[in-house]
């Protein structure tokens, strides 16, 4: 009886094993943390990873630029500039909570490629929007 | 008034369920007593279950704004066919929907008593029945959807925008309950194995036909829902490892794994693996309905808030403490691997497929519920995404299509090396000959050059033993076909998800897409496509605004070609803004054009194109999938070895739905 246990103790440990480098493979830089603009402008790792910055879009400050979009993002009396590729989609709105995706850039300008949109059967819209086109 | 029913039937539903509870465990516990008085108790939960569901409908038809469901999901601009879907839209008439279900198993189990199985069919009873108190309460205290409101709303908002744009809503929610809920049934019997003691396989038997159809509509029904996501919240996908998708996946993997594990003709003694997937995939359940339903996903905090979430972790804690306890007391003598008479031999790449869906079951829940436990012991607020699970998930998946390749080519026992090779061979050369032909053709990218090869090979060998199963003997190939239903409709599945695999590897690796602002008149390109934007036409119905992009899409370089209309549709009574793709289907792509925005004064909108190839497959692979689970149901009606002391002649008519293989239709015992 000795040897398949000591057989299955040897899988289980290979398999955990293996199972274990995988899951720390796998999390180790596709992990993306959420940071307040505080955050994002006093912490020195916070430039080297992808993170998802939230905030509320400060009313006024979006403006096109080219194929870009930028707009400033404000929490908790901190504020940064954000440069988003492409249009946000419909569902992005000036003084509404916004949480958006990407690098900070060196010149303290984040570079964002993506609006975070949630999707899944309870998706609940952030707040008040107006209608498609009626506001900028 | 309707709340007072509603509110009524649910609590006469608890008493009714707590009562079954006790009388079938007294069943269980000391033979003799009548069984009349606990079939009546479980009767009358699914009858209240019944009216609870029937009551919240009525008042949905009725707009009887006075409930409170109604008021918050129901509305007088509402279509007919999404005010019946209402019903699931949300939280509370959701768990409605999940009690009717769940009290419909327990109706159904209680008809079906396997053969010489009548104390584990006892037990198996009394754990369903605890289940349904436990859901029954946690409506009836914690999410009735029945309180009245007053003072009563004139109208209300409708159901959430997105739960309104796609006829698949009246399919896909009811599909995955039933297959969630259906996981009770062999998680109570596993349950029943080790009270009553006898872990031995008349459990198995009765577990594991209760297991194919719930598994047969989970598959169902998360095809539905990749479907649901790829045409309705147009983003272009189908799948994006959202929590909400690895709830469904989750119990999938490990009910998959135990259907494996329950394969009959072994007599190996393997009782604590089966018993942990069983209880497994409903534990699983439990959790996914925790994950997705509580609010703790949002934000660890969030869950605290609603009574729900509290009263659903502290069930799955219990109930796992419980399993593991008694796993431990009854689990019976350790499994003991027998020594495999060769490597390559059915046994051991069962083991290897047990292994490998329950290590990609674990690394999904470990991804899904990673943030959770970050936020909870760190306070950091971190993201799993779709990376994490690509790199970790996907091998080991491609891994389980290889075996899955060459599992079916093995025999039970060991094969002389000279015939392995002789069957081998042909699938082998066609995966190489795939890798080579898609790999030179095109650069899809390691993983899924992988997938693709493996795809070739699990298609390949269930080619070469479904042809082994048909091939021309003595008996007619009907009468073979009705014997080896099983074997055929496992033979199926395995085809659906080698076609799956492919479809998925094919859409990842060779979609294209893009996405530009256009003025009236500009038109924006991919490989393979281009769409032109014709105009623009703003359009309104009652309080709801559309915005309609109407485009030109042509194969790109031509000028002929069909025209699309992707879709922004504005609620304001829910504030929500729903993106409306054009999905124009062909054999072997899809045109998915996205309307994103709109400028301001009208003038240009931004538009995203996509041509996502072999997308269809998916879906039909998991129709194929679905109809193997369907076609393994039962058994072929003649038998060659009558069971004795069996009531089947009893009726002629075959019993409705159960999916009883070894259990016969009892009158009252």
């Amino acid at each position: 009886m000795t040897r398949p246990i000591r057989g299955r103790l040897a899988l289980t440990a290979v398999v955990l094993t293996g199972a274990g480098l995988l899951v720390y493979g796998g999390l180790r830089d596709t992990l993306t943390y959420y940071r307040t603009p505080a955050e994002i402008t006093t912490d020195q790792e916070a430039r080297h990873t992808r993170t998802r910055l939230g905030g509320e879009v400060v009313p006024g400050s979006v403006r096109r630029d080219g194929g870009q979009t930028l707009f400033r993002l404000a929490a908790d009396g901190h504020e940064i500039t954000v440069r988003q590729r492409g249009v946000p989609p419909e569902t992005f709105r000036e003084g509404q909570g916004a949480v958006v995706e990407g690098l900070l850039g060196p010149d303290g300008v984040f570079r964002s490629d993506q609006v975070v949109v949630r999707h899944g059967n309870e998706y609940r819209p952030a707040g008040r929007e107006s209608p498609p086109g009626a506001a900028g | 008034m309707t709340s007072h029913v509603g509110t009524w039937s649910l609590g006469a539903g608890l008493a009714a369920s707590v009562a079954a509870t006790l009388l079938w465990l007294r069943l269980a516990l000391a033979t003799g007593a009548s069984v009349r008085h606990a079939r009546l108790a479980t009767g009358a939960s699914l009858l209240a279950a019944a009216v609870s569901c029937g009551t919240l409908e009525w008042a949905l038809l009725r707009h009887d704004f006075g409930v409170r469901f109604v008021a918050d999901n129901g509305g007088r601009h509402v279509p007919l066919y999404y005010t019946i879907t209402s019903l699931w839209s949300s939280l509370d008439g959701s768990l409605l929907l999940w009690l009717l279900i769940l009290a419909g198993y327990a109706g159904l189990l209680c008809r079906v008593v396997p053969a010489g199985g009548q104390r584990l069919h006892r037990y198996a009873m009394s754990v369903v029945s605890a289940v349904t108190v436990f859901f029954f309460a946690l409506t009836y205290f914690a999410a009735n959807p029945f309180h009245p409101v007053h003072p009563v709303p004139a109208d209300g908002p409708g159901p959430n925008p997105l739960l309104q744009q796609h006829p698949a809503m009246g399919l896909h929610p009811p599909l995955l309950y039933a297959g969630y809920v259906g996981l009770v049934v062999p998680f109570a019997y596993a349950v029943a194995g080790l009270l009553a003691g006898r872990a031995g396989g008349a459990w198995l038997a009765a577990a594991r036909n209760w297991t194919v159809p719930a598994w047969a509509m989970l598959t169902a029904g998360i095809t539905l829902g990749a479907w649901w996501s790829y045409a309705v919240l147009g983003w272009g996908g189908y799948w994006a490892w959202d929590p909400v998708e690895n709830a469904s996946l989750l119990p999938w993997l490990t009910a998959t794994a135990f259907l494996h594990a329950a394969l009959p003709g072994r007599r190996v003694a393997e009782t604590g693996w089966r018993v942990s997937l069983a209880c497994a995939s409903f534990l699983l359940v439990l959790v996914g309905t925790f994950l997705t339903r509580s609010g703790v996903v949002a934000s660890v905090h969030a869950f605290t808030e609603s009574t729900l979430g509290p009263i659903l972790l502290g069930f799955i804690l219990l109930v796992t403490a419980g399993v593991v306890v008694l796993i431990g007391w009854r689990g019976g003598p350790r499994d003991s691997l027998p020594l495999p008479a060769s490597l390559l031999s059915r046994p051991i790449a069962l083991i290897g497929n047990r292994i490998l869906l329950t290590s990609i079951a674990g690394v999904v829940l470990i991804g899904t519920v990673f943030p959770l436990l970050a936020q909870a012991t760190t306070g950091v607020r971190a993201a799993v995404g779709p990376a994490y699970f690509n790199r970790s998930a996907l091998p080991l998946a491609i891994a389980a299509l290889a075996l899955m390749g060459l599992a079916t080519l093995l025999g039970p026992g060991a094969r002389r090396p000279g015939d392995l090779a002789r069957r081998v061979a042909i699938p082998v050369g066609v995966a190489l000959a795939t890798v080579a032909v898609t790999g030179l053709l095109s650069r899809p990218g390691p993983m899924a050059l992988a997938a693709f090869g493996c795809a070739a090979l699990a298609l390949a060998g269930t080619a070469r033993k479904l042809l082994d199963e048909l091939r021309p003997t003595r008996s007619h190939w009907a009468r073979r076909l009705r014997h080896r239903r099983r074997a055929l409709g496992g033979l199926l599945a395995h085809a659906g998800i080698a076609i799956i695999a492919a479809g998925v590897a094919a859409s990842s690796a060779y979609t294209v897409s893009a996405e530009r602002e256009l003025s009236v008149g500009q038109s924006i390109d991919v490989r393979g496509a281009s769409a032109r934007l014709v105009a623009l036409d703003r359009s309104r119905s009652g309080t709801d605004m559309t915005v309609r992009a109407r485009l030109a899409l042509a194969p790109r370089g031509r000028s002929d070609g069909e025209a699309a209309a992707p879709q922004l549709r504005y609620y304001p009574q829910r504030e929500a803004t729903v993106s409306v793709p054009d999905i124009r289907s062909g054999p072997l792509h899809d045109t998915y054009t996205t309307l994103v925005a709109t400028s301001a004064d009208g003038s240009s909108a931004t538009i995203r194109l996509a041509v996502n190839p072999m997308v269809g497959t998916i879906w039909a692979g998991g129709a194929l999938t679905a109809a193997g689970g369907l076609l393994a149901l039962r058994r072929a009606p003649r038998r060659r070895r009558p069971v004795a002391g069996t009531a089947r002649s009893r009726g002629t008519a075959p019993p409705p739905a159960p999916p009883a293989a070894t259990a016969v239709r009892k009158g009252s015992a």
